[in-house]
């Protein structure tokens, strides 16, 4: 039987491609929890772009201090080797390349990469955040999602209707029924999630989907 | 010259409607608390602030929301506020939204005697919309123009008399570059101590961008977002 994975089962997903040594900004949502799987012995630091590298786990009520947060405005601590920095730093950091890998939500990404994940015209107003940077300037980029939106339409699509965050930027999009890589072909089914068939997952994919050779049942 | 205020409304002095005013801090944390209480009590208007968030609704600029005291802000993210939204679905607030590490880079810019600077970040989406893209090494770029404010309001955790000036953890954030930003500098201080009593090599700060100083009071250093772990 398919199941749709767990907001837990993305993060767990997306958290394999860290790899050891890694600086990683970390996007609201679902990429948070991606550090719940990183484990301690691969050396990852996490970057939090309102100025800390280092961010280490949320605190015990006693613990509490106003003047560390994070990026979702969350309270939080620091790991051992971690470091404050202007915002200025933090996106010289982030704009540099300095970042290996950055995990962000999404509305819609498009099959060459194109990035929504802002802005619905005439509707919600947030602002772009440090999203338009991160995307522009990490040295890979992921996308975490559900595959359709709450009418049941694809978030992958051939073309993004909604305003841009970044174009022709993301790598890799892990959603609750696959993981699809960005190549100049455009989306490449690499893995779905157990139960799925291939078909099934293409008729959730409102763009071409083309099948890797090596394409498999996720493992976990 | 003497740079010590006595509170807020003796820094404040100058202030007037129509201003360009630039603010340091990220959410709630880091923002000049005391400066903002007061511009709201001095109750000028027409504001156009610059300020990564715009508060809540009832803490930091969402006060001066509420009174209708800005114009126009220029922020990357104000999700926090719906007085923000409905001022700005309703077309009486003017919003520029700008992209976090180029409002960061706009301050620094702004304050380090640079007009304008190239940036990857926005290419292709509506903030680029009308300006220039130029092409180096076969990525394209956007002009950005820095920000300067008649007026900057920053919140330092330590400072001395001569306005060098000491942030604590994430509160540091945009803080240092709203400090280089501004014709004059107003930095709010948890403690001021005598100047030769900061350790020269710790100073974040220094003293030249800060025309004028105080001690703040009755910091609330509002949470937004009060996260524990499980247990």
């Amino acid at each position: 039987m398919s199941h749709h994975l767990t907001r837990e089962q993305i993060a767990q997903r997306i958290a394999h491609e860290v790899e050891h040594g890694y600086c990683v900004n970390l996007g609201i949502g679902i990429p948070t929890l991606v550090a719940n799987y990183i484990p301690a012995e691969k050396g990852v630091m996490l970057q939090s772009e309102n100025g800390l590298l280092g961010m280490g786990p949320f605190p015990t009520k006693a613990n509490v201090d106003p003047d560390l947060i994070n990026a979702g405005k969350q309270t939080i601590t620091t790991v051992a080797g971690a470091s404050f920095f202007s915002s200025a730093d933090s996106f010289a950091m982030i704009r540099g390349g300095h970042v290996d890998l950055t995990v962000l939500g999404a509305m819609q990404v498009d099959q060459f990469g194109s990035i929504a994940n802002w802005m619905i015209p005439n509707k919600l107003v947030k602002g772009m955040g440090g999203a338009m940077d991160l995307v522009a300037g990490a040295q890979y980029v992921i996308v975490a999602m559900q595959q359709l939106d709450n009418k049941g339409q694809s978030k992958l699509v051939e073309k993004c209707t909604l305003p841009l965050t970044g174009k022709n930027c993301v790598h890799l999009i892990v959603t609750d029924m696959a993981v699809f890589d960005i190549t100049d072909q455009g989306f490449v089914l690499k893995e779905w999630a157990p139960g799925f068939s291939v078909d099934e997952i293409k008729k959730a994919t409102a763009a071409p989907v083309t099948v890797a050779k090596d394409a498999h049942e996720m493992r976990f | 010259m003497n740079k010590v205020c006595k509170n807020a409304f003796e820094a404040l002095k100058g202030v007037q409607d129509g201003m360009t005013l630039l603010f340091g801090g990220f959410g709630l944390c880091g923002i000049p608390e005391n400066s903002i209480m007061a511009l709201r009590e001095l109750g000028v208007k027409n504001l156009t602030c610059v300020s990564n968030n715009a508060g809540v609704d009832d803490f930091g600029l969402g006060l001066l929301l509420h009174t209708r005291q800005i114009k126009k802000m220029i922020s990357s993210y104000v999700g926090e506020n719906q007085t923000f939204e409905k001022q700005f679905l309703s077309g009486e607030l003017e919003v520029d939204l700008t992209p976090q590490g180029t409002l960061a880079e706009k301050l620094r810019a702004g304050g380090a005697g640079i007009p304008a600077f190239y940036t990857p970040t926005g290419v292709g989406t509506k903030v680029a919309e009308g300006k220039e893209i130029k092409v180096f090494d076969g990525r394209e770029y956007v002009l950005e123009r820095a920000i300067k404010g008649d007026f900057a309001f920053v919140k330092a955790w330590r400072g001395d008399k001569f306005g060098n000036l000491i942030f604590r953890k994430a509160a540091r954030n945009f803080n240092p570059m709203v400090a280089t930003a501004g014709k004059i500098t107003v930095a709010e201080v948890e403690e001021l101590v005598e100047v030769g009593t900061l350790d020269p090599d710790q100073i974040h700060t220094p003293g030249i961008y800060i025309q004028r100083i105080f001690k703040g009071t009755n910091y609330q250093n509002r949470i937004e977002n009060l996260t524990l772990t499980e247990g």
